[in-house]
């Protein structure tokens, strides 16, 4: 099977969404850029259904917490093409006060899970998600946990403070 | 009634009762905590007798935030995290995220590392794939099996041991090779295993490969199509199971295992006894490797564990004691103040039951700026649920076995 290189999967990108895809690099020679989440939805889509770069294959979806950038949360997806040999990872800035992305559950179904933990973990709301609700924490938990103002210690504790650590 | 049990089920309450007593279902909580469920998992079921109608799996049990607490913790502790995920086969996830480390520092190890990676990788392989493979065998009746072949996991616990200390949760290896080498007694040990485990095997399948018991028990149950298995994003030996060739180690090789001449086995339907002839192939499959790895060592220099990165890999306690550099780099490593290039890395390897990934974000600071962990076990299970709709209990049961779900990598 013919494989295909990062500037060819870039190159029938930037023709079909312009200036939608920003940011491309390739660090470690993984195909890296973003995207905005109007149009994330079609461009997993016409990844997955293109058949020069046949992204089959989900490998995950997480998120990120920047919280001094302006959009500080970034949803991160990793596609594999098993037949091509070739993986991307495509990110997503949202806004952190109101974190919404449209779901990739309509795209493949391995993304519930994957969504759910997202959710569980950064309060990340997928729009049209089939049972969006927490996964591996309790479900009154109240907070989600990976954003990066809950610290990991007991705040309270005088012994146990990050930077004495130099976290 | 379908619709009614699937009102019942779909709202956002943890169990659920049916309550309507003009219902003929039977509502089943399958674990959190029994025996049949080998692990800590927890799924609701609705019967109508011995079928179930509908279920929902609850997880995260044993949820151990690892993520958070490798957000605040320097590169080398975060090892002993990995252990616990899958921990059938720690080493793997172990090298897994050793490698990750060093695609991020650019270290390129010496070869005789690789060789030693793939036989202790493979060896967690083997002791991941006997649990699993014996106790399908176990969970449909066949306690012999069970019993034989468990006690080659324990001689490969005995390897570990000998290599690291350890058996369970090893800890094995430094980012940049071994802590020490292999020791005489070491390669003693897989000698024997790679002279009596072949026997076993062998013995073990003609045990079970054509036993009607067996194959009526799993033979066309829990029947994957290699299109539902990919939009479920399955890895591993159930990917292969329906027919799928995707293996790590084949398709983007670490470790050399593109030195390696091994095949990748895969089944047709995708039922649990195609899983069980895909895992049993791969032991086999295992052992050449080993065999290879050992021929090949032969021909390496003796006495290389690691590579020669002294401002990565965390020197010896004597050297610390002693050598001035030494416990400079000791000092930096443990307090995380290593020259790591600011960037982003996934390294994926091929875990005990699918593509265990490593995605590390590094900021320059002492600790990872984030880790996420793509889980085969945790992907894998999200379908177990939607699986079981119109099947008996006793196949379920059978079916979560084959699927070998870990419960430390399902909830991390």
């Amino acid at each position: 099977m013919a494989k295909v290189t990062n500037q060819e999967v870039i190159a029938l990108l930037d023709e079909k969404f312009g200036n939608k895809i920003t940011d491309v690099n390739e660090p470690y020679g993984l195909l890296t850029f973003e995207t905005t989440k109007d149009v994330i939805i079609e461009v997993l889509k016409f990844l997955k259904e293109n058949t020069v770069t046949d992204f089959n294959f989900l490998t995950d979806i997480t998120a990120v917490h920047y919280p001094e950038k302006k959009h500080g949360i970034a949803v991160v997806y990793h596609l594999h093409s098993m037949v091509k040999g070739i993986r991307v990872r495509i990110k997503v800035y949202i806004d952190e006060q109101h974190p919404t992305i449209p779901t990739a559950t309509s795209v493949w179904n391995g993304a519930n899970w994957m969504e759910r933990e997202t959710y569980d973990f950064f309060g990340v709301k997928f729009e049209g998600h089939p049972d969006l609700r927490r996964i591996l924490n309790m479900d009154d938990l109240g907070v989600f946990p990976m954003l990066k103002q809950y610290p990991l210690e007991d705040p309270n504790r005088v012994d146990k403070k990050d930077e004495y650590f130099g976290r | 009634m379908n619709t009614l049990v699937d009102k019942h089920m779909s709202h956002n309450q943890p169990v659920y009762t049916d309550n309507d007593p003009q219902s003929e279902l039977v509502t089943l909580n399958l674990g959190p905590t029994h025996p049949a469920t080998h692990g800590v998992f927890q799924n609701v079921l609705q019967m109508d007798g011995e079928r179930i109608v509908s279920g929902v799996s609850t997880i995260g049990y044993i949820h151990r935030a690892f993520e958070k607490i490798a957000e605040h913790r320097p590169f080398y502790q975060i090892t002993p995290l990995t252990d616990r995920l899958n921990y059938c086969s720690s080493p793997i996830n172990n090298m897994g995220w050793h490698m990750t480390v060093e695609k991020l520092l650019n270290i390129q190890m010496p070869k005789r590392v690789d060789y030693l990676r793939v036989i202790i990788m493979e060896l967690a392989r083997i002791s991941d794939h006997i649990i699993c493979n014996t106790i399908i065998a176990q969970d449909t009746g066949a306690t012999t099996t069970f019993l034989y072949l468990f006690q080659f996991r324990e001689h490969i616990y005995e390897i570990y041991e000998e290599i690291c200390g350890a058996r369970l949760t090893t800890n094995v290896g430094r980012i940049g090779g071994f802590e020490r080498d292999f020791n005489d007694i070491a390669f003693a040990k897989i000698n024997k295993f790679l002279k009596e485990f072949p026997v076993a095997l062998k013995e073990f399948e003609s045990l079970l490969n054509r036993n009607r018991i067996f194959i009526d028990r799993t033979a066309g149950v829990a029947c994957v199509t290699p299109e539902q298995a990919l939009d479920f994003s399955w890895t591993g030996p159930l990917l292969r199971a329906t027919g799928v060739d995707y293996d790590v180690r084949m398709s983007e090789p670490y470790s050399s295992y593109q030195d390696f001449d091994f095949d990748v086995p895969v089944g047709t339907s995708g039922d649990i006894y195609d899983r069980y002839r895909v895992r049993n192939e791969e032991m086999w499959q295992s052992v050449r490797m080993i065999e290879q790895a050992m021929e090949k060592l032969k021909k390496e220099p003796a006495g290389i564990f690691h590579a020669d990165v002294p401002e990565f890999y965390l020197p010896a306690k004597e050297e610390v004691y002693n050598n001035m550099e030494a416990l400079i780099y000791h000092f930096k490593i443990v307090m995380g103040e290593i020259d790591a290039p600011k960037a982003e890395v996934y390294h994926a390897v091929e875990g005990g039951n699918g593509e265990l990934g490593f995605y590390l974000i590094n900021d320059g600071g002492r600790t990872p700026y984030r880790l996420h962990f793509r889980r085969p076990s945790f992907i894998n299970y999200q379908m177990y649920a939607s699986m079981s709709k119109g099947m008996l209990l006793s196949d379920a049961i059978i079916n979560m076995s084959s699927m070998n779900i870990i419960a430390g990598e399902l909830d991390a």
